[in-house]
């Protein structure tokens, strides 16, 4: 018994995916062969090995589109799923390293958030019945500038590891202020200092060192073409940070970014990849005076790649993300802009795209079938493939649902399953 | 990511003032010549404006019903007519609805606006008076700033009118108050004329964590109720002694003097204040209802109200409404148990009162979404998905839970004329608030910047609107 178990769980794991023919879709392939109408995708191995009209695949079981839109697996945004269960219990949060109180400029950017992750988080299910696929897994600035290290993670619910290399997530502007006593301008003096560090032109040993042994080599790789999230606001600290990464080699990803349509320009020249909130139109701090409803269609006109994301309750309501493309289009942007700025635009931006974000030969199948407009609030995902496996579409939230859906039956509710 | 900047606002969140069913009568219940009845009148005028026809649109009553091809006559600040074929006096600016749907403004029964405005800084935290738990004696009209930026995007979504709380960091976090998305110097020129204040009250974790954290109490659920009973005990002795001075007589005696924290307090067992709880889950919601029989008031909406799905029933029994998020969840433990059908799962109820509320400056300018996946969630388990009951949402039932529903919330004769053309079905991600009226006037218009208003702060910043 116990090895027919071991056996079926081997043939679930994504060695042995199911394979899948799905008929007669809306194609949105996030990618250079755009939207394809009455296509089918054929998957084997969990893989996608064939889009086309009239494919078949004898064997290989077969389900009819009937011309929805089917498009890659969404991108969850920047969070903490799998890091976090309940935002306010701290036992229950893992996404930030803190040093003893009162430390200041101290780096630990060999902190890395992965370990922590759990597969088997309720948060999962829950962002992957809404059609995401993916995330960022981020290290929050805990008492540091550098907050750690996060990676790309698929949200199968599985033991896996990230996909791609680390990433390194740096805090600027006036919500690190306290991170560099006080002033934003010492935020570039301390990483200066930890870079010279990791660089090796100072002593190991010297007094006010910033990193460990370790936080160096760590910080090295991201000098040496990994790449760094800097979570900024303002132009003038987005101008700041572009000619800082110049300056040290650093491949740097913009995220907020809510004044970054004022300078499109240097982006593009630089050509970074930003990520906004396209539901940020209120200055909401001093940093984010200029936010604009239109930021996303404004960057992508001046030829920026723009990717979307949401700033607020990034884990547990990471499915707004999708309402935040919506927003976008709705004010401006291309609706395939749209699509692509929460599939393809994060896979290449984290380095991930030749493996997901987009429907295309070669890359894991993580499919989402909808009943409308994939960008829409009134609609939802009806199957969520991934590795051309299909994916419950259940969760914590729908099974409480199901229990109060139904009548009472005389007995408490703990007695219905 | 955020996540600080989440949980500190959660210590404010909610807070809530609602007046239940009774009429309201005035802002202040006592009598007596020597104290204030309202000391702080509404000074709100309506901008004055020709009669407006809207002609061939598809029109969401508020109501529940749905009229295509229907003309909306505005004149004088009242809805003049809703129909087909309307006679427009010669006077009348038309419009041309052909492909476009009208619906009543849009009503946040749970803002902070002005109390927690933009930017967040903190000589803005104007929300929260974190001094003690139970300060019935504040007022969050008080604490209003009338350059907020938040209004004019609000406005923008289609909202009219909001009831502004103070958050829910207290047992008893003070009177709300009803405002009319008009911009002005002061906020008397906002409020919302004869709407009754509502008392905000908070459950479960956010004031036992405040006051449990400084060490005092409450820092138990049981210390909450406890302090709520406390207050309203008091409240009663000092009711009765009122009632005995204004009965008149020769047991009559001296004036009581008048004492703020107990007075907002009688004015709610009188029924003269709506109580507007910040509860999330079901249990609780059901001790506050005994809270409510055991001092003889009534409750208005329970706030967030994640669990009300679990309780639907009692609450359509007991009239009381739930003003919800169609998504919110998991920031906290009492909020660990929301479903997307929440609100659907409410509204099915006979006699229910389903709200969508938005406690969120992001969240009021796009109700409308909001509700949009309400409508998915409940027409794909084979509820009322239609756009018309929807829309009860959204305007008539949040105006009965701050106590605007005589006089506003739906499209009918008589009623102001607060009124929405959106360029489609409101309910889509892609939907656009084209002309927002309130009291018949043009307020915000998409295609012209000279009505769009934009705040003192906004001004000399280099962003436009």
């Amino acid at each position: 018994m116990k090895r027919l178990l071991l056996i079926a769980c081997l043939l679930s794991g994504p060695a042995f995916a199911q394979n899948v023919l799905i008929k007669n879709a809306t194609v949105h392939t996030a990618g250079t062969r755009g939207t394809l109408k009455n296509t089918d995708v054929l998957v084997q191995g969990g893989i996608i090995r064939a889009i086309g009209p009239n494919l078949s695949a004898p064997g290989v079981t077969s389900v009819d589109a009937k011309g929805k839109p089917l498009t890659p697996g969404l991108f969850a945004g920047l969070g903490d799923i799998g890091l976090e269960e309940v935002s306010a219990e701290k036992s229950t949060v893992d996404a930030s390293f803190s040093l003893g109180e009162g430390v200041t400029g101290q780096m630990r950017p060999e902190f890395d958030v992965v370990p922590a992750f759990n597969a088997n988080s309720t948060l999962i299910p829950i962002a992957r019945l809404e059609g995401f696929t993916f995330t960022a897994l981020s290290a929050n600035a805990g008492s540091s500038l550098l907050g750690g290290q996060g990676a790309i993670m698929r949200l199968n619910g599985k033991f896996d590891d990230p996909i791609g290399s680390r990433i390194l997530f740096a805090s600027m502007g006036s919500s690190a202020d306290e991170l560099s006593g006080s002033s934003r301008a010492a935020q570039y003096m301390l990483l200066d200092q930890a870079i010279r560090e990791a660089r090796g032109l100072s002593p190991y040993d010297y007094k006010q060192a910033l990193l460990t042994p370790a936080g160096r080599e760590a910080l090295n790789k991201f000098l040496l073409g990994g790449r760094t999230v800097f979570h900024v606001e303002r132009a003038s600290d987005i101008r700041q940070v572009l000619a800082f990464a110049k300056k040290n080699g650093m491949r740097p990803i913009i995220v907020g970014g809510s004044e970054a349509w004022e300078v499109a320009a240097q982006l593009k020249a630089d050509n970074v990849i930003v990520f906004v909130d396209a539901l940020q139109n209120l200055p909401s701090s001093f940093d984010q005076i200029g936010s604009r409803i239109d930021n996303a269609a404004l960057l992508q006109k001046a030829g920026v790649r723009v990717g979307l994301y949401r700033s607020d309750d990034s884990s547990q309501n990471a499915r707004k993300v999708r309402q935040t493309a919506g927003n976008a289009v709705s004010y401006g942007l291309p609706w395939e802009a749209g699509l692509a700025a929460i599939t393809s635009v994060p896979a290449d931006a984290f380095g991930v795209g030749d493996k997901v974000g987009r429907i295309e030969v070669g890359l894991m199948a993580d499919l989402v079938l909808w009943n409308g407009d994939p960008l829409e609030v009134n609609t939802f995902a009806e199957q969520v493939w991934m590795n051309g496996q299909a994916m419950p579409m259940t969760s914590r939230q729908t099974e409480l649902r199901d229990r109060y859906m139904s009548e009472e039956s005389g007995m408490p509710r703990a007695y219905q399953k | 990511m955020r996540k600080s900047c989440l949980i500190a606002a959660m210590a404010m969140l909610s807070f809530s003032v609602a007046v239940a069913g009774k009429s309201s009568k005035s802002d202040n219940p006592e009598q007596t010549a020597s104290v204030a009845t309202n000391p702080y009148p509404s000074t709100y005028q309506r901008i004055g404006s020709a009669p407006v026809m809207i002609r061939n649109a598809t029109v969401l009553t508020g109501t529940g019903e749905r009229i295509d091809n229907a003309d909306v006559l505005m004149r004088d600040g009242k809805i003049a007519g809703v129909g087909k074929n309307l006679d427009a006096p010669d006077n009348a600016t038309l419009i041309d609805g052909t492909g476009k749907w009208v619906t009543p403004g849009i009503i946040d029964d749970h803002s902070h606006l002005g109390v927690y405005p933009s930017p967040g800084v903190s000589a803005h935290e104007d929300g929260n008076e974190l001094t003690n738990p139970t300060t019935p004696n504040v007022w969050a009209e008080h604490s209003i700033w009338p350059q907020d930026p938040g209004f004019a995007k609000a406005l923008a979504g289609g909202v009219t009118s909001m009831l502004v709380l103070p958050g829910s960091g207290n047992l008893i976090g003070g009177r709300g108050v009803v405002v009319k998305n008009v911009y002005g110097n002061s906020y008397q020129s906002m409020k919302f004329p004869g709407a009754p204040h509502s008392l905000k009250m908070a459950c479960g974790e956010n004031p036992k964590r405040v006051y449990g954290s400084k060490g005092s109490s409450p820092s138990t659920r049981m210390g909450n109720v406890a302090g709520y009973r406390s207050a309203f005990i008091d409240a009663r002795g000092y009711m009765k002694s009122w009632d005995k001075y204004n009965a008149g007589g020769k047991e009559k005696g001296d004036e009581p003097t008048q004492d703020l924290r107990l007075e907002t307090l009688a004015a709610v067992m009188r029924g003269d204040i709506k109580v507007q709880i910040h509860c999330y889950r079901a249990d609780e919601m059901m001790l506050m209802m005994d809270l409510a029989k055991e001092f003889n008031f009534k409750i208005s909406s329970f706030h967030h109200a994640v669990e009300a799905y679990k309780i639907a029933q009692p609450l359509a029994d007991n009239g009381i409404c739930a003003s919800m998020w169609a998504d919110w969840w998991g920031f906290k433990m009492e909020a660990l148990d929301g479903i997307q059908e929440n609100i659907a799962l409410v509204d099915r109820k006979k006699n229910s009162c389903a709200i969508v509320h938005s406690d969120s400056a992001e969240g009021i300018q796009r109700l409308n979404q909001e509700a949009a996946k309400v409508i998915a969630r409940s027409s794909a388990l084979g509820m009322n998905g239609s756009p018309e009951n929807a829309m009860r949402w959204l305007s008539l039932n949040p105006a009965k839970a701050i106590g605007i529903d005589n006089v506003t919330g739906s499209l009918e004769q008589g009623k102001n004329a607060d009124v929405v053309l959106w360029n489609g079905t409101p309910f889509s991600v892609y939907a656009k608030a084209e002309k927002v009226y309130i009291d018949g006037a043009l307020m915000f218009d998409i295609n012209n910047k000279n009505l769009q208003p934009v705040s003192d702060f906004m001004i000399g910043q280099g962003v436009s609107p």
